[in-house]
């Protein structure tokens, strides 16, 4: 098609921090496309520098208040591995209970507030309180509990309070425990609502064979626990992620792009549901099956209902989690004094994908040095891939839905642009 | 601010963590009938639509680049009355500890070689720009104080801010003082209104919501000398979010 189309999307809106897109196309080439990151810049590794460990957790928190429980669990993951701090076995569960509420409150949110107008062709969520007021209320009513389960174990979900080095600083009781329990247990009802709903509106087709890059864990679902894992199958573990994956800048952006020994790759919840199949629980390995959802996966639009397998799956993680507490009988436990000092890793899987934190920590407990890869960074280089994948085969709509089509694909990646911009890469001594 | 109906608002964010304004989509009951009191013009975050014709600005975030500065200023210009939202916008923030460097070392240990292609001037908050009308502590702002706020702004009342120190909630919220522990705390300086919620959780003041007025006159004294403590020192002792005196 000889077409020429030019298209710049000012500020891409309904995801999380600024960002613009520029494509050229003439004659039917793509000569130019850009995914611009304008983000202000924080710089959290000088904020970091010199500043002593038990305060890191709390600097790192502020680099997203989305995902502000993952970021901090990365954090207390690796100042508890540079000094040598083994969390106890109720501390880990509440942890695990608050990651499940925080990907849940992301899933949520990102589905609901930047993913369902979209699909009903509104602007944003205000119109749609009117239109569908009942699949509002049973979305609020979700939002509302996932930010409840961080409140209980955690005081808040934005700038979790309780999660500290060595542990966890507060003990719920079980009368919360046992309200949350059945509150989830309940809220399955409003999942299988929202199911029905994203079921009745297909992703657009689209198919690109990727590499998916997640943590794994043996015997659950890789959240807040596991190691990295890349479907190409190539040996990798969180000691040699860092020099697997290599950050570089790029002209047009202020964050860094990423890419595995074997290119572009994708991160996030299509990248875990691909990678973890097996690890899910039996509610939502059925919900993916419905949904079409089996690996191998391709198509960078499922992210939406990838998400919505997880907010299943997290549900019934923190089910489980409440039974353990409950079944051991949640108390205060003191928390574990630090017992060494070095340089130490921490991973999870933050609701848009694989998060990394490396500090290196003196004997005086002052952090020297610390490196992070976001997940929205390393799904730069993804991003622009599929767009340039992807409009060859829209070209002859008109320029309106291409831009349409274009927002919808990035906001699938649900980019967070504040993680990517507020943190980097960095060496500092 | 008393006599028009349904103002329009506009949410912006300048360098944050966006987390003040999703405290505010955490306020998941009173959504709808925000929505019904004012009409939102402009969130970025969470619609498509915009426009350049609003009363109140909402902002988040303090600034840090020349463009900011500049952003800032025009939304001054169009708004009736502005609200910094949250310790970014307020104080600075903890986004004020990298003023600690030279700006030139901050952007070399971020970027190395790239760093000329990054613009950052030291992070400031709004009103070191532009006028402020009210202001919502915190990092993040809390989600009740925000709806007693709005509901003073669309009442026509004028809102007020405590000014005294989170040691009040904090005993009103019936903990044991973190001294007791052995830990520090900024509680004794830092203005109260969060109901002392990171005691309560386990946790210290770290100072979020910035000091009260006249931290030396109203700072918490018999707690403070109890441990032999002075206000100044505990502050020196935890200086997060210490960035700008107020
Ligand atoms: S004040 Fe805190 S919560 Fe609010 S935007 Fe700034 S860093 Fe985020
Ligand atoms: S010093 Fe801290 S812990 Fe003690 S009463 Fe004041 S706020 Fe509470
Ligand atoms: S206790 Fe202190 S740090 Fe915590 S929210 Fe209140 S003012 Fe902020």
């Amino acid at each position: 098609m000889e077409k020429d189309l030019n298209i710049n999307i000012v500020e891409v809106t309904r995801i999380e921090g600024h960002g613009n897109i520029v494509i050229d196309v003439r004659k039917g080439r793509i000569k130019e496309l850009r995914f611009d990151i304008i983000e202000s810049p924080r710089f959290f590794e000088a904020m970091l520098r010199g500043r002593r460990y038990d305060e890191a957790h709390h600097i790192m928190s502020r680099i997203c208040g989305i995902c502000a429980v993952s970021h901090t669990s990365a954090s207390l993951k690796a100042i508890e591995s540079a000094m040598g701090i083994r969390i106890s076995r109720q501390a880990a569960l509440l942890r695990k209970l608050a990651f499940s509420g925080e990907m849940l409150q992301s899933h949520i949110l990102h589905l609901f507030f930047l993913v369902l107008p979209d699909l009903v062709g509104a602007g944003s969520i205000v119109p749609l309180l009117e239109s569908h007021p009942e699949l509002a209320r049973r979305t609020l009513g979700l939002k509302r509990l996932s930010n409840d389960i961080c409140a209980v174990v955690a005081g808040r979900h934005i700038h979790p309070i309780s999660l500290v080095p060595g542990g966890v600083a507060h003990t719920p009781g079980t009368g919360e425990l046992k309200t949350l329990k059945k509150r989830l247990e309940d809220s399955f009802r409003e999942l299988d609502a929202l199911f029905e709903f994203l079921s009745g509106m297909p992703a657009p087709e689209f198919r690109l064979e990727r590499e998916f890059i997640s943590l794994k864990a043996r015997g659950e679902y890789a959240a807040y626990a596991g190691e990295p894992f890349s479907s190409m199958n190539y040996p990798m573990d969180s000691i040699s992620f860092r020099k697997r994956i290599k950050e570089y800048m790029v002209p047009h952006s202020a964050a860094k792009h990423a890419k595995s020994p074997r290119g572009t790759y994708m991160v996030g919840a299509l990248a875990r549901v691909n990678n973890n199949f097996r690890q899910l629980r039996p509610t939502a390995r059925a919900i993916a099956k419905k949904a079409g959802l089996v690996p191998p996966l391709t198509n960078p639009f499922q992210n939406n209902m990838a998400q919505l397998v997880e907010c299943f799956q997290m549900t019934e993680d923190a089910v489980a989690a409440i039974d353990k507490l409950l079944e051991m009988g949640p108390r205060p436990e003191p928390l574990k004094r630090p017992k060494a000092y070095g340089t130490g890793i921490g991973m999870v899987e933050a609701p848009r994908g694989t998060l990394y934190h490396e500090y290196r920590i003196n004997k005086d407990g002052i952090v020297e040095r610390a490196e992070c890869i976001i997940p929205t960074a390393q799904n730069l280089r993804s991003i622009e891939d599929d767009l340039r994948g992807f409009i060859p085969g829209i070209l002859h709509m008109p320029k309106k839905e291409i831009s349409g089509l274009i927002e919808s694909l990035v906001r699938a990646y649900d980019p967070c642009i504040s993680c990517s911009t507020h943190i980097m890469d960095v060496r500092f001594v | 601010m008393r006599d028009f109906e349904r103002p329009k608002a506009a949410f912006f964010s300048f360098t944050s963590c966006e987390g003040c304004q999703l405290a505010i989509l955490s306020c998941e009951e009173a959504l709808p009938e925000i929505l019904k009191r004012i009409e939102v013009v402009n969130f970025r975050e969470a619609m498509s639509e915009r426009s350049d014709d609003y009363k109140i600005a909402f902002i988040e975030g303090s600034v840090s680049t020349e463009e900011e500065i500049a952003r800032v200023t025009k939304i001054r210009e169009r708004a009736d009355f502005v609200v910094a939202l949250g310790a970014c916008a307020t104080t600075g923030g903890l986004n004020c500890l990298k003023n600690r460097f030279p700006m030139d070392d901050v952007k070399r240990i971020v970027y190395g070689k790239d760093a000329g292609q990054i613009e950052t001037v030291p992070a400031r908050p709004i009103d070191s720009v532009i006028k402020v009308d009210y202001r919502l502590h915190g990092c993040p702002i809390s989600g009740k104080e925000f709806l007693a706020f709005f509901a003073d702004l669309v009442m026509g009342r004028s809102p007020r801010t405590p000014n005294y120190p989170v040691c009040v909630d904090c005993k009103m919220a019936g903990n044991i003082c973190v001294f007791e522990k052995g830990m520090y705390c900024v509680g004794p300086v830092t203005r109260a209104g969060c109901d002392a919620i990171c005691v309560t959780y386990g946790s210290v003041c770290w100072g979020c919501r910035g000091y009260v007025d006249d931290p030396n006159v109203n700072a918490h004294r018999e707690t403070l000398k109890r441990y032999g403590l002075t206000a100044k020192g505990v502050a020196q002792k935890l200086d997060l979010y210490g960035g700008k005196k107020q």
